[in-house]
């Protein structure tokens, strides 16, 4: 189905072909050379017997659509992005957007290889394009900056595949929650054209995963969400009263001191890329630590638990990104079968993978149609209802704004990110779900940072 | 100046610092890489090593630069010796006995198996890569790699509740839980706890441990009975306590050398210590004596433990309980190590205090990895058959695709060049191949059945070299030669085939 629909694409932007494959590049240049995609060329213009059964062995058209015509948007340009940039383009990928909020940090260099010392400071996207477009002839890596323009992105171009470099769980969601939102349902069936697929790669020190969705057909990131265990934070009467640990030292002159004498002025904020800021909260640990005669804070311990480090090496990331890579030539193509569906990769002792077909949950928030069935007693307090939209393992919202349709009228029960309404509507949460008009059946409007689209619920009175 | 290139490259290898530590940094910045071959998967390799900040590296590629070259190679200009490595071979094979590893890529099985002799003689690692279509190859050939550090992911932990120590049993003595108040009682660690009631359980059952299921359910309602009761009888919460109960299962854990470790002290090279013995091997062996002598049957005490709840001084006090055994031990083992570098003739502090007591802490997780040399794995005398059949077993096991990789070796000794690499060949060099399979199974006697389909896909596959494959492996055999070189994790054993194809992956013991 969808690999037809590729074919579909393909067709309406074929150019006349020529014998010797030469692409010009607008300029007149030509950037071809005898031999170049001599390897590719082998697995799109020769049958086989495990190809995908869409495949066509007609080199020059396949090849002409990847080169020319397909559309892929990088996510990230970090420890994966760079790997996954220089992959696609190596493939013959032409058409690269990159996005990237992030300005490259000394630390990025021990894997992020397309960036120098000299570009620290500078935006990752703009330097990691440049660096792609001049080292591969003919690749069109254009970067964006700016987050806010990742909608208008979407809007502006049609991507045929989305990969993923991301280092946070709440991005991923936000990717997944928009390409959701951007398929069409004509009579309940899905349109496969709306259907833009995801592969999303995520690296950990020697662990790393890589995935293949199919936004609307297979599990998305919200139907695995328990493989994603929720961050544990560290009880505060541990670290205010009884700390054992260094991190908890660390936590404590982070969370508690730092607010209380604010070193470095009012309304400076703890910044964890400023040694002045690490190197103050780094003896301050110190300190408390002597006091309870704990051992073991040190300055790399201050930063890595102040900036919730993540170790990671260049192995890890060249090995996931790869993967993905494969994948969207698979998806591309049709050469072959792509992944179905998740793959696992440890490294620690020897080499270890994991493939399997992650399901579709039944109920999954973000990609069934159905609202989500909310049980509770009406005597509930709206707070307890919050609670379980943040705590929620198969959720984990992080400050969810809640309305509903009371009365004919569309009533905003809590909302937390503007202090005005949050002012306005705390007092409800000590309300039960009667007082506040609520009755069986009724739909919740759930908006979070966790999805670009408002999330249904439907409430449940048990007795 | 030195102190701001030495704090540049702290900030700069933060990241992997946080996994491997300075000292493992350090084995990299002074170990020497051979890389033979600078296609693709060798410059992969090479990228993944000098972004860690590897010390040295030495490109030996006979061949010149082509048109094809250029497409799947992100870089192009190396430092190079233009000679090929059988010409190497020919004329000088001690080239290769100054490097920390030799990653041979892309060589046909003639130059493996005459590097894999020499190097095996000059005990040099060796790591043979090859991406063949869709297919990664991996062969580690390294006769004895030991490991001190191998950071396994779920340690168990090493509390002795079994069998306490002296200073543990006066520790848990200085604790009367029944008069203490509630502030400390709800706060007294997990471990006391069940130390304590296992005390009491000790002298009601006989001195027997709680054994099965039915047993540990009564040990841990003994538990759940000391907790603090309000005086209308409700259990008042007690987080310490419902630790406890949790952890009943693996507190009574029999502390129990693992076998891997007795197979270590059985080992010839732990049982005839020489001046040549590697400080792992004295330690070992000093550990062995240890274990027969102040260990009274058990390892050096690990001297760590889990967080629990706790106040801070009782959780420190029996931190530090467990950090003074742990000394003890380990100077009790420095003994020996002291006696055993005498007697060799060495001077005692040849291994270090900070050494010793590095290993005494990882002396349950110590490993040693012994690859069979490439002679073994490709002589009809010693070829592991039972392997190979086992896992054709499944025909489409991952073993498949090492059977073709040696059939294509085959192929390429036979007729000078590989299957299908033009168009036109892709048909005729099916039954050539196929040929050679057969010749392959039938010389090794093996009884398995190969597809036809794979013979197909592997005239198809025209010897490319992929670029998204030479990254997969790129990442996977930079990984394995830096395990190599820092002694730190576990590298393979000694096969690994990945296959893009279905995005997995198997490792053999040939």
């Amino acid at each position: 189905l969808l690999f037809s629909l590729f074919r579909e694409k393909k067709r309406t932007k074929v150019v006349e072909l020529t014998e010797n494959m030469v692409v010009d590049g607008g300029s007149g240049v030509s950037f071809e050379w005898g031999g170049r995609w001599s390897h590719i060329k082998k697995f799109l213009e020769r049958p086989g017997p495990f190809t995908h059964p869409d495949f066509e062995p007609v080199y020059s058209f396949i090849f002409l659509f990847l080169l020319e015509t397909c559309k892929i948007l990088v996510i990230g340009a970090g420890g994966l992005g760079c790997e996954l940039l220089k992959d696609l383009a190596l493939t013959g990928f032409r058409n690269i957007n990159v996005v990237d909020m992030d300005t490259i940090d000394v630390s990025n260099l021990n894997r992020q290889f397309l960036f120098r010392p000299k570009d620290v400071g500078r935006p990752k996207a703009e330097v990691a394009a440049d660096f792609i477009n001049s080292r591969v002839p003919g690749c069109c890596v254009v970067p964006c900056v700016d987050c806010i323009n990742l909608s208008r992105l979407f809007l502006r171009l049609e991507f045929h595949i989305i990969v993923c470099g991301l280092d946070s769980i709440v991005a991923r969601r936000w990717m997944n929650g928009m390409l959701l939102s951007l398929l069409v349902y004509e009579d309940g069936v899905l349109d496969p054209g709306s259907i833009i697929p995801l592969i999303d790669g995520g690296t950990e020190g020697f662990k790393g995963n890589a995935r293949v969705i199919l936004p609307g057909m297979t599990a998305c990131i919200d139907c695995t969400l328990e493989l994603y265990p929720p961050q544990i934070n560290f009880p505060m009467c541990t670290i205010a009263s009884m700390p054992r640990l260094p991190e908890h030292c660390i936590e404590y002159v982070r969370i508690l001191q730092w607010p209380k004498e604010l070193p470095f002025g009012d309304g400076v904020v703890l910044d964890g890329d400023d040694p002045e800021h690490i190197q103050w909260v780094f003896q301050r640990s110190l300190e408390r630590a002597a006091e309870f005669s704990i051992t073991g804070v040190t300055y790399r311990l201050t930063q890595g638990v102040v900036k919730r480090i993540i170790p990671a090496v260049a192995s890890t990331n060249a090995v996931i990104a790869a993967a993905c890579a494969t994948e969207v030539f698979k998806l591309a193509t049709s050469a072959y079968i792509p992944l179905s569906n998740y793959m696992v990769f440890n490294d620690v002792d020897g080499l270890y993978t994991y493939t399997f077909e992650a399901e579709r949950k039944e109920n999954c928030s973000a990609c069934r149609q159905v609202p989500q069935d909310l049980h509770f007693q009406q005597s509930s307090k709206l707070q307890e209802v919050l609670d379980f939209l943040t705590e929620n393992a198969s959720l984990q919202m992080k400050s969810p704004a809640i309305t509903a349709t009371v009365e004919g009228k569309n009533k905003t029960l809590y909302l937390q990110s503007v202090p005005s309404i949050e002012q306005r509507t705390r007092a409800n949460l000590s309300k039960t779900l009667k007082e506040l008009g609520l009755t069986d059946g009724q739909e919740l409007a759930v908006a979070d940072s966790t999805t670009p689209q408002t999330v249904m619920f439907r409430l449940c009175f048990t007795s | 100046t030195m102190a701001a290139t030495k704090a540049s490259k702290e900030q700069k290898y933060d990241r992997q610092l946080r996994l491997w530590g300075d000292h493992g940094q350090e084995t990299l910045e002074n170990a020497h890489v051979c890389l033979i071959n600078a296609t693709a998967t060798g410059t992969e390799i090479l990228k993944n090593l000098v972004l860690p900040g590897i010390g040295a590296f030495t490109i030996v590629d006979g061949h010149t630069v082509s048109g094809e070259d250029a497409g799947n190679n992100f870089f192009l200009s190396n430092n190079s010796i233009g000679r090929s490595p059988d010409k190497l071979l020919d004329n000088d094979p001690e080239f290769f006995h100054r490097f920390t590893i030799v990653i041979g890529v892309q060589l046909p099985e003639s130059t493996c198996l005459r590097l894999g002799s020499v190097l095996w003689n000059a005990s040099v690692p060796f790591l043979i890569c090859k991406t063949y279509g869709l297919i990664g190859y991996m062969r580690l050939v390294v006769q004895e790699h030991t490991v001190i550090e191998s950071h396994p992911d779920n340690a168990l932990e090493d509390l002795r509740l079994d069998q306490p120590f002296e200073e543990f049993k006066n520790h848990t003595n200085s604790y009367d839980l029944d008069s203490m108040d509630k502030k400390d009682h709800s706060h007294t660690p997990w471990i006391i706890i069940v130390a304590k009631y296992l005390e009491k359980w000790l002298s009601e059952h006989n001195d027997q441990l709680p054994k099965n299921y039915k047993e540990k359910e009564a040990f841990r309602q003994t538990i759940r009975e000391g907790i603090i009761k309000t005086d209308g009888g409700v259990p008042e919460d007690e987080e310490n306590f419902e630790e406890a109960i949790k952890n009943v299962n693996t507190a009574l854990n029999l502390t129990k050398i693992p076998s891997s470790i007795e197979n270590l002290f059985n080992s010839e090279q732990c049982n005839s210590i020489t001046s040549q013995s590697s400080p792992f091997w004295v330690m070992l062996r000093a550990v062995k004596e240890f274990v027969h002598d102040e260990g009274k049957g058990s390892l050096p005490v690990r001297g760590t433990i889990p967080d629990m709840i706790a106040d801070s001084q009782k959780f420190i006090n029996l931190q530090n309980v467990y950090r003074e055994k742990a000394m003890q031990d380990a100077a009790a083992v420095s003994k020996h190590v002291e006696c055993l570098l005498r007697s060799v003739g060495k001077p005692p502090e040849s291994i270090s205090e900070k050494d010793i007591k590095l290993f005494c802490k990882n002396a349950s997780f110590l490993r040693v990895v012994r690859c069979r040399s490439l002679a073994e794995e490709y002589s009809v005398d010693s070829v592991n058959k039972d392997e190979i059949a086992s896992y054709m077993d499944n025909p489409d096991s991952e073993m498949v695709f090492y059977l073709m990789l040696r059939a294509v070796d085959r192929f390429y000794q036979q007729h000078s060049r590989y299957p299908g690499v033009y168009n036109y060949q892709v048909e005729e060099d099916i039954n050539k191949l196929k040929v050679c399979v057969n010749s392959l199974l039938q010389e090794y006697s093996l009884s398995v059945n190969i597809k036809d389909d794979y013979i197909h896909e592997f005239c198809r596959y025209g010897a490319a070299e992929p670029h998204t494959v030479s990254a997969f492996l790129g990442g996977s055999a930079a990984q394995e030669a830096i395990k190599i070189i820092s002694h730190q994790f576990v590298p393979f054993n000694n096969t690994f085939i990945y296959n893009a194809m279905s995005q997995t992956s198997a490792t053999f013991q040939l």
